[in-house]
């Protein structure tokens, strides 16, 4: 079980999700658009919140589920405060981000798709982000870090270990 | 408004945007104002110059000198010296690999004078924000003509005439799936534009979309009259947060301004715009899972016929385009079909345009006439292989595509020529690849990503291309066999007759590229354990410092199969194809220059 339904703010947010919901003309074909906007809000997807979606448009719950799994957009696991994304595209791979990856692995102690133990990051390889000019490419959040070298991975970490939780 | 003298063009495109160049833009605006000149000097975001690996990129127009890789700290230079006392900022411009040379004007770089520019032509020219830019530059006169003077059946004929091809990778007459939308009766159609740029390492679509999204725009809008369409659905990648917010901006202003909507140009026709996510799924850049995504659901696809012109979108007439073909019909209309059949190929007329990454000088988006040979786009345009390495191979049509080497650099590139060496258009993406890339471990990578993106519903696809990944797997690690080349072989062939949609038959093809023109690479993993370009890191062999190595001979004399060569106080060698990584010579090295895989 998630305890995505016990934050402070659920019913602000659900009354969000409620009137995106609503606003759709054409609820058969709202799943995906539902689904971004409810990943907007809540910051991943588990089950309850898929089985609420399904109820909230009247389609099985298979079917959410189904298209969730499909997307890798889609998170059904909880994110760190910041999201790592080391791009894995061919323009990337060619220029060395398998080294770049492996040094955050190495430096977070974490694999690919998981989160660190404070809640801080989560680290995850992507599908191009269409920057290719700047290989090999990191994202941090909405960030882009361009002609990133394994050497860089350290002080990309700490400026953001910094911040600290907001 | 004040008439302005100079205009400084900052590059908006996402690229130049992850470089701080929109608070660039903001720093210019104030130093512009405090220096007094902001009646005389105009400040433009643009979209996408092309010149991303030089990024930032700031150009001042009229005299046409372009800055690369300006920083924050070059701007109040840029301003004080340029803007305000008409000397060029030398050490800003850009400077050619090869001859070393500082270019100023942009048409001088050898980047640009061999592109040949129409999906791209307003990229880096206008601001993509601002309708009124776009109508300056002829915008939204195509849609007027069309409207005001052709017959639907004109619009397609003329299209059809011009001979333009899907330039999303297929390479289908987009003048005939226009006709056989438009013969569909029915009592409602759809235009759907492919945004959803999947192939790693091609952004020509973002680019267009974040450069120019009223080109889209009018180009759907023609093409919704002249099938019988009255709603058009841009499906775009979640992962494009500008150009989404672009087009998003760019659809208000033409409802504003009588573009879309009801009536345009006071005729009977109207249309509507709406923008779908996509979530990130390679195969639903195939227009059958493209349309389930659209309406929802899976993006998995299904068999053709019927084709979405006959049964798409709710089981309507649906005619699927992709953003480069798009952005290439205004011209088209404006300039006609035989201006358009003039450029490029006779049977692959225009241009193409193709995202150059990699192991290349000049990493961007260059848009070239059909026919311009590899050898062009790689050394004249792209300026050469980078620190002068050798060139090995270069990767069209991404995951579905093959691998072109130096023996076919000279074919004029079109979609049948490619086709004929193994490799294919594609949506455009070219990877440069030089002697450290292993051509198993390329193989291997792009397998991994179509085995990833296999929507699993067919057996051929979803554990065919599985079974590849792990045998290429098997070889990158020094485990392959004979029989395992020979089982890559037919099971390739096997999923290429047997996959349901174009992924899984053409996700063999970078297997099946490299197995034919780097067989000697994957021999020397099977045979001699040994990876040609060091990339496999299971298979890495011993190597000696050149620094350290004193000569003494030591590690020579222990190597059990004597593969260590060099003459006394001279610095030795390993050959890797020999060592078998006994670790003899680590052992008796007492300079520390032997260095362990």
């Amino acid at each position: 079980m998630s305890d995505i339904f016990s934050h402070e703010k659920t019913q602000e947010r659900l009354d969000t999700l409620n009137a995106f919901i609503d606003a759709q003309a054409n609820k058969n074909d709202a799943l995906i658009a539902v689904l971004h906007r409810a990943q907007e809000i809540f910051g991943y997807l588990p089950s309850e919140l898929q089985l609420y979606i399904a109820r909230k448009l009247d389609i099985p719950a298979s079917k959410v589920y189904g298209v969730v799994s499909f997307y890798t957009f889609f998170t059904q696991k909880k994110r760190g405060l910041h999201t790592i994304s080391v791009c894995m595209g061919t323009a990337c791979f060619v220029k060395g981000s398998e080294k770049v990856f492996h040094a955050f692995t190495e430096t977070l102690g974490i694999k690919n798709g998981e989160t660190t133990a404070d809640g801080k990051f989560t680290l995850r390889d992507v599908r191009c982000i269409g920057a290719c000019g700047l290989a090999p490419v990191v994202m941090v959040d909405d960030k882009v870090f361009g002609h990133v070298k394994d050497a860089d991975v350290e002080a990309i970490i700490a400026q953001y270990a910094e911040k600290g939780s907001e | 408004m004040a008439k302005q003298r100079t205009h400084i063009m900052v590059c908006g495109g996402t690229g130049c945007v992850s470089s701080q160049s929109l608070e660039m833009i903001e720093t210019l605006k104030a130093l512009i104002a405090d220096r007094g000149y902001e009646d005389e000097v105009g400040i433009v975001k643009t979209g996408c110059f092309g010149f991303c690996g030089q990024g930032p990129i700031v150009k001042i127009h009229p005299d046409n000198v372009f800055y690369v890789q300006v920083k924050p700290e070059n701007l109040a230079e840029i301003v004080d010296e340029h803007i305000v006392k008409g000397r060029i900022v030398n050490h800003l411009l850009y400077q050619e690999p090869t001859s070393l040379k500082h270019l100023k004007r942009h048409d001088d770089m050898h980047f640009y004078k061999k592109q040949y520019r129409i999906a791209l032509r307003h990229c880096g020219l206008i601001n993509p924000e601002d309708i009124f830019e776009y109508i300056a530059y002829g915008g939204y006169e195509a849609l007027g003509t069309v409207l005001t003077d052709y017959t639907p059946e004109q619009v397609v004929a003329n299209i059809k005439a011009s001979g333009l091809r899907g330039r999303g990778g297929g390479g289908f007459s987009t003048g005939l799936k226009w006709e056989l939308t438009a013969k569909s009766a029915s009592d409602q159609k759809y235009v759907i534009c492919n945004a959803d740029e999947g192939d790693p390492g091609a952004f020509m679509d973002r680019s267009i979309l974040e450069g120019d999204p009223h080109t889209i725009i009018e180009a759907m809008t023609i093409a919704g009259y002249a099938i019988g369409a009255s709603t058009g659905i841009i499906y775009i990648r979640a992962e494009y947060p500008l150009a989404i917010h672009r087009l998003k901006v760019a659809i208000e202003q033409a409802e504003i301004n009588g573009l879309l909507g009801d009536h345009i140009f006071g005729s009977n026709f109207s249309f509507e715009l709406q923008i779908k996510y996509g979530a990130g799924a390679f195969v639903c850049g195939e227009e059958t899972a493209l349309i389930h995504s659209v309406e929802g659901s899976r993006g998995e696809p299904t068999k053709k016929p019927p084709y979405p012109a006959v049964e798409g979108y709710h089981g309507k007439p649906t005619c699927v385009n992709n953003v480069e073909t798009f952005a290439n019909i205004p011209p088209i209309v404006l300039k006609g079909a035989d201006w358009f059949k003039r450029i490029g190929t006779p049977t692959s007329p225009g241009t193409k345009v193709f995202a150059l990454a990699g192991k290349i000088n000049n990493v961007g988006l260059v848009e070239v006439p059909m026919g311009t040979t590899l050898r062009e786009i790689i050394y004249d345009i792209g300026g050469g292989i980078i620190g002068g390495k050798a060139f090995k191979a270069v990767q069209t049509g991404g995951p579905s595509g093959g691998v072109i080497t130096k023996a076919d650099l000279d074919t004029p590139i079109d979609y049948e020529s490619l086709k004929a060496i193994g490799s294919m258009m594609g949506s455009g993406g070219m990877i440069v690849m030089d002697e450290d890339d292993c051509m198993v471990n390329i193989a291997k990578f792009y397998l991994e990503f179509t085995q990833d993106e296999s929507c699993g519903k067919c057996t051929p696809c979803r554990i065919g291309t599985k079974r590849m990944y792990e045998i290429l797997t098997k070889i990158t690690e020094g485990e392959g066999t004979r029989e395992d080349l020979r089982k890559l072989k037919t099971l390739g062939h096997m999923i290429k007759d047997s996959a349901l949609c174009g992924l899984g038959q053409t996700a063999p093809n970078p297997v099946l590229s490299t197995l034919h023109y780097f067989a000697d690479e994957y021999d020397a993993h099977i045979d001699a354990k040994h990876c040609p370009a060091g990339a496999c890191k299971a298979l890495a062999k011993y190597d000696i410092d050149p620094e350290k190595c004193i000569g003494c001979t030591a590690c020579a004399r222990v190597c059990p199969v004597q593969c260590i060569t060099g003459q006394p106080k001279m610095r030795h060698t390993i050959d890797a194809a020999k060592c078998i990584t006994c670790g003899a010579c680590y052992t008796a090295c007492k300079f520390d220059a032997v260095i362990r895989p």
